[in-house]
């Protein structure tokens, strides 16, 4: 149906990796049982993974919002952490803020941001310091 | 080369079998930097890594993977093997290295 919408909600805990990527591999199963594209699934998936392994590091966990509809697949991550400083900067590839447990489980080589820029079609980052980031992602279905 | 075969081929340890010993696999990638890993590994790859972290089993299945092998010597953390048993990842160990391991799976491929 053309009009048809799922919606689906997930909390991130802080410093927890163990549940890191909870959300992303529910999202991907509902994808998966709706019929979409494996190229579509991925690009969901990893970008959601690398936002919410973000929200594990940086921030102290949060939200995830997510819309499926036939056309494209929003997911809005919305944490209480501290900010992002200077977003251009976060942008790039190979800078980063993690500290050395964080780089020692294979994260925090500063492709984060860059890897879900790259998943998606559209990306729009909503920063405070002091109280947290917003992070709009949406995939086109073509 | 299945999954199974494979891992007999290159005398590898059996971590978790995975849901499906009989899948093909196509292709192998080389990494331990998982958001690289996330970027380049493609669906039914042999990933061979020194990671054994509980993000292991979460790249593998955003990936597809066909199975994982953590290569010198290096083990799969308790954490995340119940993680790679729930997701039904197929993970061995092997004490060779990522080289020794990635010319043997060329030849099999």
């Amino acid at each position: 149906m053309a009009d048809s919408c799922v919606k689906l909600h997930y909390t991130v805990d802080p410093d927890d990796f163990t549940v890191a990527g909870e959300a992303s591999g529910a999202v991907k199963k509902v994808l998966k049982q709706l019929g979409f594209a494996p190229d579509v699934i991925r690009r969901v998936a990893v970008a959601m993974y690398e936002c919410e392994i973000n929200m594990v590091i940086h921030a102290d966990g949060g939200v995830i919002d997510v819309e499926i509809t036939p056309e494209k697949i929003r997911m809005v991550h919305k944490d209480r952490g501290p900010g992002i400083k200077d977003i251009e900067k976060a942008m790039q590839e190979g800078f980063s803020t993690a500290d050395e447990k964080v780089r020692e489980l294979g994260f925090g080589a500063g492709m984060g941001l860059p890897n879900m820029k790259r998943y998606t079609d559209e990306m729009n980052i909503t920063t405070e310091l002091g109280k947290g980031t917003v992070v709009d992602m949406t995939v086109f279905v073509k | 080369m299945t999954v199974k075969e494979l891992a007999e081929k290159l005398a590898l340890s059996e971590v978790c079998t995975g849901e499906d010993i009989k899948r093909e696999v196509t292709g192998c990638y080389i990494g331990d930097l998982l958001s690289l890993v996330m970027s380049k590994a493609k669906s039914g790859d042999v990933w061979i890594t020194i990671q054994g972290n509980i993000n292991v089993p979460a790249v593998a299945s955003l990936t597809d993977s066909a199975m994982v092998i953590i290569a010198e010597g290096m083990k799969l953390d308790t954490d995340a093997k119940a993680r790679a048993l729930q997701e039904g990842i197929a993970v061995y160990e092997s004490p060779k290295s990522a080289f020794e391991l990635g010319c043997s799976v060329k030849e099999c491929l």
